[in-house]
């Protein structure tokens, strides 16, 4: 079994963002780097299979600037087996479809039996590179996991859906499955398999050497948006905004 | 412009987020043509034609034959766009029909001028605006950004018969009821909730004790319930319960748009959290500027003392 996990590496959200000299994309100085949130319950499930089947072969992938090679080391000390780094300086600026080709120009010739995606990343939010990498993969994909088993060849899923129902799905393999929160629990790396994982293989893949696909979208800026809640803001001294809003609430709304 | 809108049915039922496509395409000045796997029985109410495809022979959730079939009646219509919602359907339907078209996909569009749709990045902090460089395009619209046509109208129903096999690799078993609420916030007055920036599980309690103390009870979001330091039954947001209380006080959270979904209709809003451009403030009628760890207990004494 040869499982592959996309991964993306992402600003802390809690992040104080500038706009880019283009103003199309987030300045890069300055920030606190993490794996996507989403990535990291598949990085946990690629692990639990690896470990229900008791063995199998475990890629941890990343695009982007050599920094990303620092996600594919969390996933290695999670548990994956090797890492591939497509480098792409210009990551940043690719559309869903041109990373998804990237993807696909590398895993195409490598046979994998499972994929697993974040159902979509943090910054972006796009929710497309995992369906696209599966059908440039000619895979059924299964989006928005929230319960994953592999049963003889077949993978049953939960899909979430609004309201907190679920819809159970099956598909043999190969397959392709993009995962939402909750999914699993994911591990920390410990600290003898983040030193294990020093010596894991990484391999590093020029973007120049794969065939992207053109882009297809483009954007015209980035920028904070306008604040139309005209709530009031209160900064101070702990006691002071307790006793400030304890007088809002008694006399606009009568709960205390 | 021509527009082709994606309709929603789920469990025998007509989606909600179905009229927002009807609202947009109104915004747009565009004649609405829809597809829909549905029922006949349970029809959008709008004036302009609409392509069903009947659920008991499709499916329901039957994502390669809904692609497909979506794609027989583009060719017909050859819109400018496809709208789907970004609704676990539509994020996942979206980028199958955008890989068959070869078109440009924008997912979660909040906005729309002149051709350019402003999207949300990094968990709404900001926005950024994008366009196709496509011909055409497939667009995803958020839950709630667009105003919902009224309802009103019948439409010209074109019934779908395709030769398209009913079924795909992805084999959809059946639904599961979300789990019973054991605690029901809809009927609480007063609702504090806990988000992420509680910074650890052993401060869920000041917050119970807070909702205690003004007569309510205390409900978190979705990453507090995903870390198990809360139970499912108090998720407030989009795949959780939506509450509407006289009082809601949200605490630590940052204001990820699924979240706001549930909330955002409260009487009063007030949120305390140290990140001062934080989204929640978008909503807040208050927005304290603190550090929880400090401000809950000072309120605490305020209130009791």
């Amino acid at each position: 079994m040869k499982i592959l996990v996309c991964l993306k590496q992402i600003p802390d959200m809690e992040s104080k963002f500038r706009i880019n000299e283009e103003g199309i994309w987030y300045d890069e100085a300055n920030l606190a780097w993490r794996i996507n949130e989403y990535d990291e319950y598949a990085v946990e499930q690629a692990v639990q299979v690896k470990e229900q089947l008791g063995g199998a072969e475990v890629v941890a992938l990343s695009l982007g600037p050599a920094r990303v090679k620092e996600a594919i080391k969390k996933a290695l000390a999670m548990g994956c087996d090797r890492g591939v780094h497509i480098n792409d300086e210009e990551g940043w600026r690719r559309d869903p479809f041109e990373i998804a080709s990237l993807i696909a120009g590398y895993a195409k010739e490598e046979g994998f039996d499972l994929v697993f995606t974040g159902m979509q990343s943090q910054d972006r939010g796009s929710a497309q590179v995992g369906v696209l990498l599966a059908g440039m993969l000619g895979l059924p994909a299964m989006t928005t996991v929230v319960d994953f088993a592999l049963e003889d060849g077949a993978v049953r899923v939960k899909r979430e859906l609004e309201g907190g129902m679920k819809a159970c799905v099956k598909c043999n393999l190969p397959a392709v499955v993009t995962c939402q929160l909750g999914l699993n629990t994911p591990r920390y790396p410990t600290l003898p398999n983040i030193m294990k994982a020093k010596r894991k293989e990484m391999q590093t893949i020029e973007a120049a050497d794969l065939a992207a696909a053109g882009s297809r979208l483009v954007t015209d800026r980035l920028a904070f948006p306008e604040k139309k809640g005209g709530g009031l803001v209160l900064e101070g001294e702990a006691a002071d905004l307790a006793g400030k809003l304890a007088t809002i609430l008694r006399d606009k709304i009568k709960v205390l | 412009m021509k527009i082709l809108l994606v309709g929603e049915y789920r469990e025998g039922q007509l989606q909600g987020c179905t009229c927002e496509l009807l609202g947009f395409a109104r915004q747009m000045k565009a004649e609405p043509v829809m597809f829909l796997v549905g029922d006949a029985a349970d029809l959008p109410a709008f004036d302009g034609r609409l392509y069903l495809a009947e659920a008991g022979r499709y499916g329901e959730f039957s994502p390669e034959v809904h692609q497909q079939l979506v794609l027989e009646v583009v060719e017909k219509e050859s819109p400018d766009l496809v709208v789907l919602s970004h609704s676990s359907y539509g994020w996942d339907l979206a980028p199958r029909l955008a890989a068959a078209l070869e078109a440009a996909q924008i997912s979660e569009a909040v906005a729309v001028a002149d051709g350019a749709f402003e999207v949300p990045a990094c968990n709404a902090k900001l926005r950024r605006t994008v366009r196709p460089a496509t011909a055409r395009g497939v667009v995803t619209l958020q839950a709630g950004a667009f105003d919902p046509a009224p309802a009103g109208g019948t439409p010209e129903v074109q019934t779908v018969d395709s030769a398209v096999e009913a079924a795909g690799a992805v084999e959809f078993l059946g639904y599961e009821a979300a789990e019973q609420a054991g605690v029901d916030l809809g009927k609480a007055e007063v609702i504090v909730s806990a988000g992420r920036g509680i910074g650890k599980p052993e401060n869920i309690g000041m917050i119970a004790d807070l909702a205690k103390a003004l007569g309510g009870e205390y409900g978190a979001s979705r990453p507090v319930v995903d870390a198990g330091w809360a139970d499912h039954d108090r998720q407030v947001g989009s795949t959780g319960q939506t509450v509407a209380p006289r009082l809601y006080m949200a605490c630590g959270i940052s204001g990820a748009v699924q979240h706001l979904m549930g909330m955002k209709k409260s009487d009063f809003i007030v949120a305390v959290n140290s990140d001062r451009d934080a989204p929640i403030g978008e909503v807040a009628d208050v927005l304290v500027v603190a550090d929880l760890k400090e401000f809950v207990p000072a309120f605490m004494t305020t209130i009791q003392g």
